[in-house]
């Protein structure tokens, strides 16, 4: 592959107390491009995702070996600023989570935790990240509305927003649509879509169909090994393993 | 039928609990209602407390139960956020929740003794508002406490994990997130505490409460009347406890009026949130 590696996982192990549920993962994350982690309920998709910005930190029964690099530098390092990583690699959650909040303050948080730009600024900023989340149209007359009014696919459009406010480099999506209509799933993919080339993205998810319509890579994972990973068409029309074929022609999952 | 027996059990045994409440309630509107007026809340005893008022007393109790509240809020809470959001579980913090624990079982008036030996006499408080609403607010710590680490606990991981993706601190977490969400659950378990604490007359026996004050208190370092031992004084160390009875009833069932009006807010409170 002749790509340049944004995020490069080698020998990753995860337990949480005794059990093991990552088992030596090697995973190297194309910059740019959308990635996404296929496999069955429990492969340990969303588990491998989360360890990528450290959110297993809030759990202490959780024990990472391995090494995660951004940009060359191991994140799962105990000097590393945490706090920092998390603004470089956003996340985007199953269900939408916005701040019980207005539309306006839910985009402005991550903008003023991180004091990246005064309050002058504050109002185009919200603005343009409202914009390039197609959400703009809809919400541009109720910027003071509570974000918990907005329709569930609009609330989770609102939490692209509100994580690529931060300019991250990598955004990592956990079953962005799980929760949503096939209409606003359409949405969703066509702005990741929209974004990509600007953001590295990570996507999990169990639809293989989104996989093959959004992501560039995909990686097939089962019972929390990394099976093969490889360019989508690949994966899905030329798979090497034996495992891959019959997972994505359906035959288990 | 046994379910039948059990939903009839059930019932009974609330019927009698609303039973014991209704009785009191009778009782004391009965024997108290005649003596209770206007003139009644906002007047001073008058002849030695035969006639007149109760006014000083309800000042009192107001004014030591704010001040108790000013004093275990900003600790019970940040005992709580220290505890729910950054202890780790190790024997330290384990002992903490021990001692909070056992802190709610300790009798009342062993925190008066505590407050005459610690804010009266230690800190050179003196008998005052001062050290009876210190006193009181520890008595109301541990609740607290508790009810706020329930409120921070009913707060959704996920909304907790969307503000530290974004990259927040943990206390930009807390503080931007996690307690505005758990804000209207810290205020009830507040009101509530708010509540036990004006109806307590240990605590405020040996800090600072006075049998009889001709004026109101002039600042937090005097001493103040107060209701629940006013009612004491009337019921059974007046020199005419039989005269006087009305006055008791009287003063018992304003007692009962301003509790129940805590609890009504807080449950007020607690719906309007909830919407």
């Amino acid at each position: 592959m002749k790509e340049n590696i944004k995020m490069d996982v080698q020998g990753l192990a995860l337990f949480f107390g005794k059990k093991q549920i990552l088992k030596n993962i090697n995973l190297s994350i194309p910059e740019g491009k959308i990635t996404a982690l296929i496999g069955p309920s429990g492969c340990g998709k969303s588990t491998l995702l989360r360890s990528l910005n450290r959110l297993h930190d809030l759990q202490p029964e959780a024990r990472l070996s391995g090494k995660i690099l951004l940009d060359g530098h191991n994140i799962l390092h105990h000097n590393t600023n945490v706090v920092h990583l998390r603004r470089r690699v956003g996340m985007v959650f199953q269900k939408p989570n916005p701040f019980p909040m207005s539309v306006a303050e839910n985009v402005a948080y991550g903008i003023k935790i991180n004091n990246l730009c005064g309050k002058t600024e504050m109002q185009s900023r919200v603005e343009q990240c409202l914009r390039s989340s197609f959400l703009w149209e809809e919400v541009a007359d109720d910027l003071e509305k509570s974000a918990l009014e907005l329709s569930g696919g609009q609330q989770q459009r609102l939490c692209i927003a509100r994580a690529i406010a931060v300019e991250p480099e990598v955004i990592l999506l956990d079953e962005p649509c799980s929760a949503l209509d096939p209409i606003s799933t359409a949405k969703i993919e066509e702005l990741l879509l929209g974004l990509r080339g600007k953001f590295t993205q990570i996507i999990v998810t169990h639809n293989m169909q989104q996989a093959q319509r959004v992501a560039d890579f995909t990686a097939f994972m089962y019972l929390g090994e990394l099976i093969e990973f490889g360019e989508t068409r690949q994966i899905f029309e030329q798979p090497v393993q034996e495992l891959t074929k019959n997972y994505v022609l359906g035959h288990f999952g | 039928m046994t379910k039948l027996f059990g939903f009839a059990m059930l019932l009974a045994a609330t019927l009698i609990v609303l039973a014991i409440i209704g009785l009191v309630l009778f009782d004391l509107l009965l024997k108290g209602a005649g003596s209770f007026s206007w003139n009644f809340l906002t007047q001073f005893p008058r002849k030695g407390m035969t006639e007149g008022g109760i006014f000083p007393a309800i000042f009192g109790t107001t004014l030591v139960t704010l001040l108790s509240t000013l004093f275990a809020m900003p600790l019970g809470i940040g005992c709580a956020v220290y505890l729910h959001e950054y202890a780790v579980d190790n024997r330290r913090t384990r002992l903490i929740r021990a001692s909070v624990r056992n802190l709610a079982g300790v009798p009342s008036i062993v925190y008066g003794l505590f407050g005459l030996a610690v804010f009266v006499e230690g800190m050179g408080m003196g008998p005052s508002v001062l050290a009876a609403g210190c006193t009181l607010g520890l008595l109301t710590l541990p609740s607290i406490i508790a009810t706020t680490e329930e409120a921070l606990r009913n707060v959704p991981r996920l909304s907790r994990e969307g503000s530290l993706a974004l990259g927040a601190t943990r206390w930009e977490c807390v503080y931007t997130v996690v307690l505005p969400s758990a804000v209207p659950g810290i205020l009830t378990g507040l009101i509530l505490a708010l509540s036990r604490a004006a109806g307590e007359t240990a605590p405020i026996l040996f800090t600072g409460v006075a049998f009889y004050a001709r004026y109101l208190p002039a600042s937090v370092l005097d001493e103040f009347m107060a209701l629940p031992y006013h009612l004491y004084i009337l019921s059974t160390q007046h020199h005419a406890i039989e005269e006087v009875r009305p006055l008791a009833y009287a003063t018992a069932l304003t007692l009962l009026l301003l509790v129940f009006l805590l609890n009504l807010t807080a449950f007020w409170v607690r719906s309007r949130y909830k919407s």
